[in-house]
């Protein structure tokens, strides 16, 4: 397959947006997409590309004018904040981390008429990393996913089923409320 | 496959297979009615119940999460409804819920329902379902820590009652996708199969559309038929003429089917799509400082690990009780209950603790994610404003769906009112107070920025009432107008209950059952009332028909 320009930058915009919301550590020195703003992996390492073009999602669809539009957007705020961006990469990717806190911010607020398409990108690379929607769990689980292994999931059982047989501190430890009906509800 | 040629028949036609659905279907069927079920989710039962979070399992199958304009709403989407999808916390509303005046200046229930006057119906579900109190030996360490430091506070705390068969229950914590191991006592372990065995039939994957008019009195309810992978994808159609309509598609669905087929039907009462209610709900996170709760709370695990427990459990098995005290004003009563939320939906709108401003997504936010094991999730049930109003229909089900599965857009928009807002802020800073203290823990609430507020337990859209200008029920739960046709899910509870309430919503269908058999029997279906729980048991029967004596 063919890897086109527009193909490339829509690539990156959206790695940018996904690493806004779950930021990680760049994959290379010379990483654009990935700002670098926190230690271990991001939304990026954790899958959110692979996760944003499954279908099921129903975004899908509508990534080229996401992308498209989150760079008409920091163009705007590039102009609007009196800075020239770099045109080796797409305007988002241009911005630096805070900028593009700042942008997503700005996008996702109450009133914004684009809020729903941000919110449920955002939505769905939060999902990559705090769910690996796009894996079985416990394949995932098994693979190291990032996102999974830095939330500290455990390991399901064999049958990839999990069963917790210490659960309970096994003491009383509060006095119940004094007008508690026989069944255990509020009187 | 149905087809819109053909029209069937049925006595009964039952819309929803939640606890509106499957209770009432149970006793018409038992008495003798021919009973159908529409249910646009898919039939899942045990075997087919997973843990995963894989979009497509059944996880993303049978759960809705549905974005309005200022409130989401997440439910079940399956054959026995939010009973499969709960968290099975099943306590009884307090006594001063039911005469609580909400945005109405009056009593907003029916002058007939009281505590007391619904405690029979409430035992008619404890008996079925069976509903039982857990110990503090059940109680898990979320719960535990939550008692631990309620108590520490000064504050009681109580393990709640619930339809859990404890000594099955693996605290695997994945009762959203479906319980593996038949530990959930949801409804496909009691009504549902006690229908089925009585002849009722259920169908799946059917949404009903709107309800009209047939010559003979009766109603003609049209559905379409849903793709079992792809839910936006509608196949078939078809029509079924029914004596009596029960619908019990969940408040957030129920509205929009009467909405579509007012006209058809005719005008609608004032109630149906407005007053819904949230139940006041709110969600706090707290990170918990580990070796905080081993010094202040004295708590540690057989492991020695202090807490570090989040993903262990059973949903909520604690709850404070304290603000539910009927000599405190109306939206300053509310209960703080343990809570455990998945991830997939359950991190993404948690803020961090005291930063200033947006911090639901971001740098600071990856590093509480990677405290998720400390997580302790506090689900706050205030006294809302039944602010809700429902706007026009879309063209199918109750929502555009965006996703194959699980998520939509609807029709809701709810405003908060500042009486809502205020419970809220004392119920957040009462969280901050129990678990700040002495530095068990730093809090905060998730935002509404995002998706608005949200619920899990959407109440009051089609409600119960005595005046016709603010509910859309009468007190027997027939839609005003429209004789024949019953509305018997969360939609006709007439406002926020301050506790979970499936309960109260299934004591309620309970309570309408007689009435429903009645308004049958008038439309000459031979269907009697009294059959006893699905088990067979009879004790709570022997009450409620001691109270049907009483009845006019």
């Amino acid at each position: 397959m063919t890897v086109t320009t527009e193909t490339t930058d829509e690539t990156l915009t959206l790695e940018a947006f996904a690493d806004t919301i779950v930021p990680g550590e760049k994959r290379s020195l010379g990483d654009r997409a990935v700002a670098g703003a926190a230690p271990g992996p991001g939304a990026v390492a954790a899958g959110a590309l692979d996760l944003l073009h499954t279908e099921a999602t129903g975004v899908t669809a509508g990534l080229p004018y996401l992308a498209a539009a989150l760079n008409g957007h920091a163009t705007a705020y590039a102009a609007e904040h009196g800075f020239d961006l770099d045109v080796a990469v797409p305007p988002f990717v241009a911005l630096s981390s805070d900028n593009r806190e700042a942008l997503v911010r700005a996008l996702t607020a109450p009133g914004h008429p684009e809020k729903e398409g941000w919110v449920a990108l955002a939505l769905f690379c939060n999902m990559a990393f705090d769910s690996a929607a796009h894996l079985h769990t416990a394949d995932a689980i098994a693979a190291g996913h990032p996102g999974l292994a830095a939330m500290g999931i455990t390991t399901p059982d064999a049958d990839g089923l999990w069963r917790f047989p210490g659960y309970s501190y096994g003491r009383q430890l509060a006095n119940v409320h004094p007008a508690t009906s026989v069944d255990g509800s509020p009187a | 496959m149905s087809t819109a040629e053909t029209t069937e028949k049925t006595d009964v036609l039952i819309v929803g297979s939640g606890f509106g659905g499957a209770i009432t279907a149970y006793h018409l069927a038992a008495g003798g009615a021919d009973v159908t079920i529409l249910e646009r989710g898919p039939w899942l039962e045990t075997a087919d119940f997973e843990h995963d979070f894989l979009l497509g399992s059944s996880y993303t199958r049978i759960f809705d999460f549905t974005v309005g304009s200022g409130m989401s709403i997440l439910g079940g989407n399956c054959v026995g409804g939010g009973s499969v999808v709960y968290f099975a916390a099943m306590p009884r509303a307090p006594r001063f819920v039911f005469e609580r005046h909400g945005s109405i200046g009056r009593r907003m229930w029916p002058a007939e329902i009281t505590r007391d006057k619904l405690d029979p119906w409430y035992d008619r579900v404890a008996e079925s379902i069976p509903v039982t109190q857990q110990t503090w030996q059940d109680v898990t360490y979320s719960g535990g820590l939550w008692a631990a430091a309620c108590h520490h506070s000064g504050r009681t705390a109580n393990p709640t009652p619930v339809a859990i068969d404890n000594a099955k229950c693996t605290n695997c914590n994945w009762m959203m996708a479906g319980c593996k191991f038949d530990a959930k006592r949801s409804l496909l372990t009691n009504y549902l199969p006690a229908a089925l065995a009585h002849g009722a039939r259920i169908r799946p994957l059917h949404e009903v559309q709107q309800i009209s008019r047939t010559d003979d009195g009766g109603y003609r309810v049209a559905y379409r038929v849903v793709d079992d992978e792809d839910y936006r994808v509608l196949q078939g159609a078809g029509t079924i003429d029914a004596k009596i309509v029960v619908l019990a598609a969940g408040a957030g669905a129920t509205p929009v089917i009467l909405q579509r087929s007012e006209p058809a039907l005719g005008q609608m009462p004032h109630g149906v799509g407005r007053y819904f209610s949230g139940n006041g709900e709110r969600l706090n996170t707290a990170i918990i400082d580990e070796e905080r709760v081993r010094e202040v709370l004295g708590l540690v695990r057989e492991d020695g690990v202090p807490y570090e427990a989040n993903q262990i459990g059973k949903g909520p098995t604690v709850a404070s009780w304290d603000r539910l005290d009927e000599r405190l004003p109306e939206y300053e009563r509310y209960s703080l209950e343990q809570l455990y939320f998945p991830p997939g939906l359950g991190t993404i709108l948690a803020q961090v603790p005291g930063a200033d401003g947006v911090s639901w997504f971001g740098k600071d936010k990856k590093e509480i994610l990677k405290r998720w094991r400390s997580w302790l999730t506090i689900f706050l049930m205030t006294e809302d404003d039944n602010e809700g109003v429902f706007g026009p229909p879309p063209p199918t089900g109750n929502a555009i769906r965006i996703s194959q599965q699980m998520l939509g857009r609807g029709a809701l928009s709810y405003d908060p009112t500042p009486n809502t807002r205020h419970g809220w802020e004392l119920a957040d800073a009462e969280c901050k107070e129990i678990l700040e203290k002495d530095g068990i823990a730093r809090v905060a609430p998730w935002t509404n920025d995002v998706v608005g507020a949200y619920t899990v337990h959407p109440l009051a859209s089609c409600r119960l009432g005595d005046d016709p200008a603010t509910s859309a029920l009468h007190p027997n739960n027939e839609l005003r107008g429209h004789p024949g046709i019953f509305v018997t899910d969360g939609s006709a509870v007439p406002g926020a209950l301050t506790v979970n309430p499936a309960m109260t919503i299934s004591a309620l269908a309970e309570r309408a059952v007689p009435g429903i058999v009645a308004a049958a029997r008038e439309r000459g279906v031979a269907v009697t009332y009294g059959a006893p729980a699905p088990d067979g048991a009879t004790s709570a029967r022997r009450h409620v028909l001691e109270l049907l004596k009483e009845r006019p």
